[in-house]
């Protein structure tokens, strides 16, 4: 097994009003190139910390992160970020906001015109052609994640992170993006590690569904394996015996094994 | 139609009322039709600003301008009672005789304390013009910096806090002792009472920046020259355009106070200098003039803020 991404012991605590708060604990992962993962946990398990921590946003209190043999010392393009409020700047265009991405990777190598085809090639990826003159606030909320997702992949990075990136829209958009992104992930062969509650979310798109404990001093309680062949078709998936024992797996775990923890919080 | 039953005769009684049934629907349709057209009427009165019928875009003009105009009436209409009987106010009329005099020749200079009302405007807008100018240039950076740093802002904020209630003409003394002129003192200030609000609102921006955006800086691991051309400083615009709204706003009024003041030329020395020849009605003009020039500088600036921000709403 390849270890493209290395999750080595990794703790993070925050210092806090009321002391020291530990949010996650013994954190021990590897991500092979092209992988999917899903984190899964109830709200407050310290899934987006962790991605933040791949992303380099923050920097663990102990352990190491590693992709692609180097250290993660702090963001960077190549694990690029799709937001779970997409983060488009509101005075840039669709084109101009992932041109800005795309000018900051390629930029010192390719000229102008290059640049432009890149963009344009992403915003084609997406299905947005028409979409790609217009500010954010003119299109709706689905097409906005898929700029968000255009400018991540245009930057042709090594790892994707998404937060939850189809948390905000209603359940038509989001399983059509969820189509999307798995075409999409299958023509790019992303390796992508993708934060979501959403059970058949993660049961549809991932390779593996790694699931959290419940906080404070979270940490990964299961890894379930998803065997499922690709392409993988949503309709077909709903009747397949494996993918309703994968979905039940995660439930089981989401509601059983760690419901206590939120009945206290609760 | 009881009648009609009485007679027995079923085949006549169906068709009668039938007609009956039947007027009533064309009585509703006849209806609906009037509702319809209303609602036409109804419908094409928001395009009226865009849209082609004439008539309909003098009724939106007329609705946006009557009730203005209403009120601008029942003011002079006020004016005229509270003073036709004579007293040392002027009324609207000898007022309106006065300004056709004024305004005949706005340009006239006759010596250095007595020119046209033209200059005396312009020259204030010059003061106001230079001070808030020098305001913009230090306060803009400076609300940058503070917004940027935790300990720059914790240290000069109580500065501020401390100086910005000080009405500006307190300045005036140590303009005029520093300056040992008039004119750039009231330069000045203009420059102290500017500089205020540019400098809160701009910090403020900039701490207002939302922290997805830095975090989409960060991650893009864009330059700093980057970060503050494509995310900060379009971020902070709007603020900044209300720290220079505001701004004007208090130069255009503290303007007055301190020609009056300073003297030399400029709308609120002409003011001072009319009420000691008792020319009241100049006043009443200065005070429609100077309001006027006010709503000028504020309504540009709301333009230009709009036309700034349009699109980053």
């Amino acid at each position: 097994m390849e270890k493209f991404v290395q999750i080595e012991s990794v703790g993070q605590t925050f210092d806090t009003n009321k002391g020291k708060f530990v949010a996650l604990r013994d954190i021990d992962l590897t991500i092979r190139q092209g992988e999917f993962i899903a984190l899964i946990g109830h709200s407050g398990c310290g899934k987006s910390t962790l991605l933040n921590l791949i992303a380099g946003l923050t920097t663990p209190t102990t352990g190491v992160l590693l992709c692609d043999g180097r250290e993660i010392a702090g963001p960077g393009p190549e694990r690029a970020v799709v937001f779970q409020n997409h983060s488009l700047l509101p005075w840039l265009t669709c084109f101009e906001n992932v041109y800005l991405a795309v000018e900051r990777v390629f930029g010192a190598k390719e000229g102008k015109a290059r640049l432009k085809e890149r963009t344009a090639a992403a915003i084609n990826l997406v299905g947005l052609d028409h979409a790609s003159s217009k500010y954010p606030h003119e299109i709706s909320g689905g097409m906005k994640q898929r700029v968000g997702i255009a400018r991540a992949l245009s930057m042709q990075p090594k790892v994707l992170l998404m937060d939850e990136p189809f948390g905000a829209l209603d359940a038509l958009t989001r399983a059509k993006l969820q189509d999307e992104l798995m075409k999409i992930c299958e023509a790019t062969k992303a390796t992508t590690v993708m934060v979501t509650h959403d059970v058949d979310e993660a049961v549809l798109l991932s390779d593996r569904i790694v699931m959290m404990t419940n906080g404070p001093a979270a940490t990964i309680g299961e890894i379930l394996e998803v065997k499922l062949p690709r392409p993988r078709q949503r309709l077909t998936l709903a009747h397949d015996p494996a993918y309703i024992d994968y979905r039940a797996a995660v439930l089981e775990f989401l509601y059983e094994k760690q419901a206590h923890v939120e009945k206290m919080a609760a | 139609m009881s009648a009609l039953t009485m007679s027995g005769d079923f085949g006549l009684e169906k068709p009668v009322d039938r007609s009956s049934i039947n007027s009533q629907p064309v009585a509703e349709v006849v209806a609906e039709l009037v509702k319809e057209k209303k609602m036409e009427k109804a419908a094409t009165l928001p395009v009226a600003e865009t849209g082609t019928p004439i008539g309909e875009r003098l009724g939106a003009l007329g609705r946006a301008i009557l009730p203005p105009l209403l009120g601008m009436l029942v003011l002079i209409g006020l004016w005229y009672v509270a003073t036709h009987k004579g007293g040392s106010i002027p009324g609207p009329v000898q007022t309106w005789d006065a300004a056709v005099k004024l305004f005949a020749d706005p340009f006239y200079r006759n010596g250095p304390n007595d020119q046209g009302i033209g200059w005396n405007v312009l020259s204030s807008l010059q003061r106001v013009g230079i001070g808030f100018g020098f305001a913009a240039l230090v306060g803009i950076p400076l609300g940058f910096i503070l917004g940027r740093s935790a300990f720059l802002s914790a240290m000069i904020n109580p500065i501020i806090s401390l100086l910005r209630p000080v009405s500006p003409l307190a300045w005036l003394p140590i303009g005029l002792l520093v300056f040992k002129k008039a004119d750039p003192a009231a330069t000045y200030t203009i420059f102290i009472c500017s500089i205020w609000p540019m400098i809160m609102n701009t910090a403020q921006g900039v701490q207002r920046v939302p922290q997805d955006y830095l975090n989409v800086a960060r991650v893009l691991a864009l330059s700093e020259w980057k970060v503050v051309t494509k995310i900060l400083f379009p971020a902070v615009l709007p603020y900044m355009l209300t720290g220079i709204r505001l701004s004007i706003g208090t130069a255009w009024l503290v303007i007055v106070a301190a020609e009056m003041l300073t003297g030399g030329v400029g709308i609120g020395f002409w003011v001072w200098d009319e009420w000691n020849n008792l020319k009241v009605e100049h006043i009443i003009i200065a005070i429609f003039v100077i309001g006027i020039v006010g709503l000028i500088l504020e309504q540009a600036l709301i333009l230009l803020a709009k036309k700034l921000t349009k699109e980053s709403s």
